[in-house]
């Protein structure tokens, strides 16, 4: 397993100008390594459906790269997502999937079928154009080149390190992070879009 | 046979309301109704279909759309609405932003008793996530479509379309 620290500051340095969506648990540490904060996006608002969201800002922007980090709880979610994705064809998305085998943020209980799904494989499956997973840091650095150069959509499977959270929600430590509404607002202005 | 052609809304009349709005995707799952819709929805170069495998996806992928500056309507049946009751929540209430779902009213009719625990849903739910809707059965309704996008357009808020039609639906009659 990779630290998710070690997958952003990887990341990070192939990042470009993409339009970068973290979620989950494990997403919020990307707000420690961002250097372009106008095109990073919170498009969280409803289980499982931050994927299909990021489909539809792939679809509508086909000339910028959109990166999704997104985990394997809400994956399962909205497993059906996958088949969208490929039916669709985004050759501008990049579907990055933490897997971390649990639900962090409640305690940890393991995903189902945690250590035995191969997302990248059903993926590959699905449709997508290419698909990697990944279990050491070393291996994913040598390749990051090369995926951030693939048409997509591409799937990234990572196993993680769970970041477990056991404290009452109440009583966790709050991570500064930007609004939807604020993210969407800095995208817009940043490339001058309008609401049609 | 003139009264009964005129007696319902016509999938080319719908697609032309989509135009004349400046719809530019259409995110739906196509069902029993809507086959022909969906092909002549194919046919219009101005107008990009996305087909979703979940009826709660087509409400975020509509807000990704939305973002980007893209004009999306949401077409699914009300049975995968209340599948996408979440989605409606944080992804179109709560996002602030202009939004028509158009939904087909399975089990809805004008007359006699409505015995499909679906139709007799339909419009309570609504009314809990308050979301306002228009219904629209035939071609002289069509003008409510316009209606609902100037309303959403107003009010930042999504803003239903319940098609009333199951028995011609939009297939070819």
């Amino acid at each position: 397993m990779i630290r998710v620290e070690d997958v952003f500051r990887t990341f990070k340095e192939k990042r470009g100008d993409s339009i970068v969506i973290p979620t989950g648990t494990s997403g919020r540490h990307w707000g420690d390594y961002t250097d372009n904060d106008k095109r990073d996006m919170n498009l969280g608002g409803a289980m499982g459906q931050t994927t299909s969201a990021a489909l539809g800002l792939a679809l509508s922007l086909p000339d910028e790269k959109v990166v999704l980090f997104d985990s394997e709880g809400a994956l399962l979610m909205n497993l059906g997502i996958v088949a969208t994705i490929a039916g669709k064809k985004p050759q501008n998305f990049f579907h990055f999937l933490l897997d971390n085998e649990c639900y962090a943020t409640t305690g940890g209980q393991p995903v189902p079928n945690a250590e035995e799904i191969n997302y990248a494989g059903m993926a590959k499956e699905a449709g997508y154009a290419a698909a990697y997973s990944f279990e050491d840091l070393e291996d994913f650095a040598t390749n990051i080149d090369q995926i951030m150069d693939e048409t997509g959509p591409v799937v990234i499977a990572i196993k993680v390190v769970p970041l477990v959270e056991n404290e009452p929600i109440g009583r966790r430590e709050r991570r500064p992070q930007k609004s939807r509404a604020q993210s969407i607002t800095d995208l817009q202005g940043e490339l001058g879009i309008k609401v049609a | 046979m003139v009264e009964q052609q005129a007696a319902i809304l016509s999938p080319e009349g719908l697609i032309e309301e989509f135009k004349k709005n400046g719809v530019s995707h259409v995110v739906t799952i196509p069902d029993s109704e809507t086959n022909y819709l969906y092909e002549l929805m194919k046919e219009q170069d101005w107008l990009e279909v996305v087909p979703a495998s979940r009826e709660g996806e087509t409400f975020a992928i509509a807000l990704g759309l939305i973002i980007g500056g893209k004009k999306p309507v949401c077409l699914i049946q009300n049975t995968g609405m209340l599948e996408s009751g979440d989605s409606i929540r944080g992804m179109a209430l709560d996002s602030g932003f202009p939004l028509v779902m158009v939904i087909g009213y399975r089990g809805w009719n004008r007359h006699g008793v409505i015995s499909d625990s679906i139709a007799r849903y339909t419009e309570p739910f609504l009314n809990a996530m308050r979301v306002n809707y228009y219904l629209v059965e035939t071609n002289e309704d069509a003008d409510r479509i316009s209606v609902a996008f100037e309303e959403a357009k107003k009010t930042n808020r999504p803003v239903a379309i319940l098609v009333g039609d199951e028995y011609h639906g939009f297939n070819r009659v």
